[in-house]
């Protein structure tokens, strides 16, 4: 366990975090264009924990059911990308992007449509900048709407899986006026954690240059 | 000319990369380095800084607020907010206390910009 919690040198977390901090700045962007109001973000946090671990740091912060926006990525490295709401907030949020209330027996198709679009866009945006500064190609799953606890969101398929160490990332986010706020979250495995640090090295040395004593 | 530019960033690899990209470009600079707004704001406490160069989302106060508060202690200091976050009201508060914007990820090219305005600003107060 101690060998996977040093997994990630300080300035690899330190470069993975600004990343993160970079990719979801611009997806704030985009979402402010969405819903037309400020959207404010944390700082990134990220931790070595299970995926077990993980869903109950989520669940222990929130008492209603949780709606998520998830999108499974793969390529280098893979993993699941979630946009995670407190269920008030979820429909707060499609009202926002629809610019007024759902009304009508298709009210929750048109919730969850809004929610996969605006989850496409926040989530898209901040895998496709990391993509980019780290130089490689990802794809990215159909968006898909969750609706449960933090257990539902974050399990894996394998039951075993669960107790394995990820790499997770969370950033606070919450928009002015609209009573809105929840997660963007990120779930890596280890072996894919493995290449990331080998792409983040990379990213390291290109935007330090080879002539800094004592960095990389 | 020695001017000095403070460096405030939470993240130890930008402040590299902002550091690298000032001696490139204005090797003449005495660089301070802050990791938050409380140590900047110590920093300006005690020694004089010309031009600063602060990042937007760090832990504690923002890079927005930094601002408004050096800009309030020192009307005719440089000014950047270094961000991704370009969103209306943050691009409105940036200019509300005569910030300019430097995109993250921070480049030399994105710098030259700001500090070439900056130098020029020293100089014409210089004379």
């Amino acid at each position: 366990m101690t060998e996977q919690i040093i997994f990630l040198e300080d300035l690899e977390r330190d470069a993975l975090t600004e990343l993160v901090n970079i990719g979801v700045s611009r997806s704030a962007v985009s979402l402010r264009k969405m819903v037309g109001e400020q959207v404010i973000l944390s700082v990134p946090s990220l931790e070595l924990m299970t995926r077990t671990a993980a869903a109950k740091l989520i669940r222990e912060q929130e008492n209603e059911d949780l709606v998520a926006v998830c999108q499974d990525f793969e390529g280098a490295f893979s993993g699941r990308a979630l946009l995670i709401f407190p269920e008030d907030s979820s429909l707060a949020l499609a009202h926002a992007v629809a610019g007024g209330p759902l009304l009508g027996d298709e009210a929750h198709l048109m919730e969850d449509e809004a929610l996969a679009e605006t989850g496409n866009v926040v989530l898209n945006g901040c895998l496709a900048s990391m993509a980019n500064m780290l130089k490689r190609r990802l794809t990215l799953s159909l968006p898909m709407v969750l609706r449960g606890n933090g257990k539902l969101l974050f399990e894996a398929t394998e039951v075993e899986a669960d107790r394995r160490v990820v790499l997770f990332l969370y950033i606070n986010f919450a928009i002015n006026d609209r009573d809105v706020r929840g997660y963007i979250a990120m779930l890596m495995d280890l072996p894919s954690l493995g290449i990331l640090k080998g792409l983040v090295n990379d990213f390291i040395a290109r935007v330090v240059g080879p002539d800094e004593p004592g960095v990389v | 000319m020695g001017a000095t530019i403070l460096i405030v960033d939470d993240s130890k690899l930008a402040r590299i990369v902002m550091g690298k990209a000032i001696t490139a470009l204005q090797p003449e600079w005495t660089r301070v380095e802050a990791g938050n707004a409380d140590e900047a704001l110590a920093i300006v406490d005690r020694q004089a800084v010309d031009v600063a160069v602060l990042d937007f989302n760090m832990p504690g106060l923002d890079g927005l607020a930094l601002a408004a508060e050096l800009r309030r202690r020192f009307p005719a200091m440089s000014i950047a907010v270094a961000t991704a976050n370009v969103q209306d009201e943050v691009v409105a508060g940036a200019r509300a206390v005569n910030a300019t914007f430097i995109s993250k990820p921070v480049t030399e090219d994105g710098m030259r910009g700001f500090l070439s305005g900056a130098a020029l600003r020293l100089r014409s107060a210089g004379q």
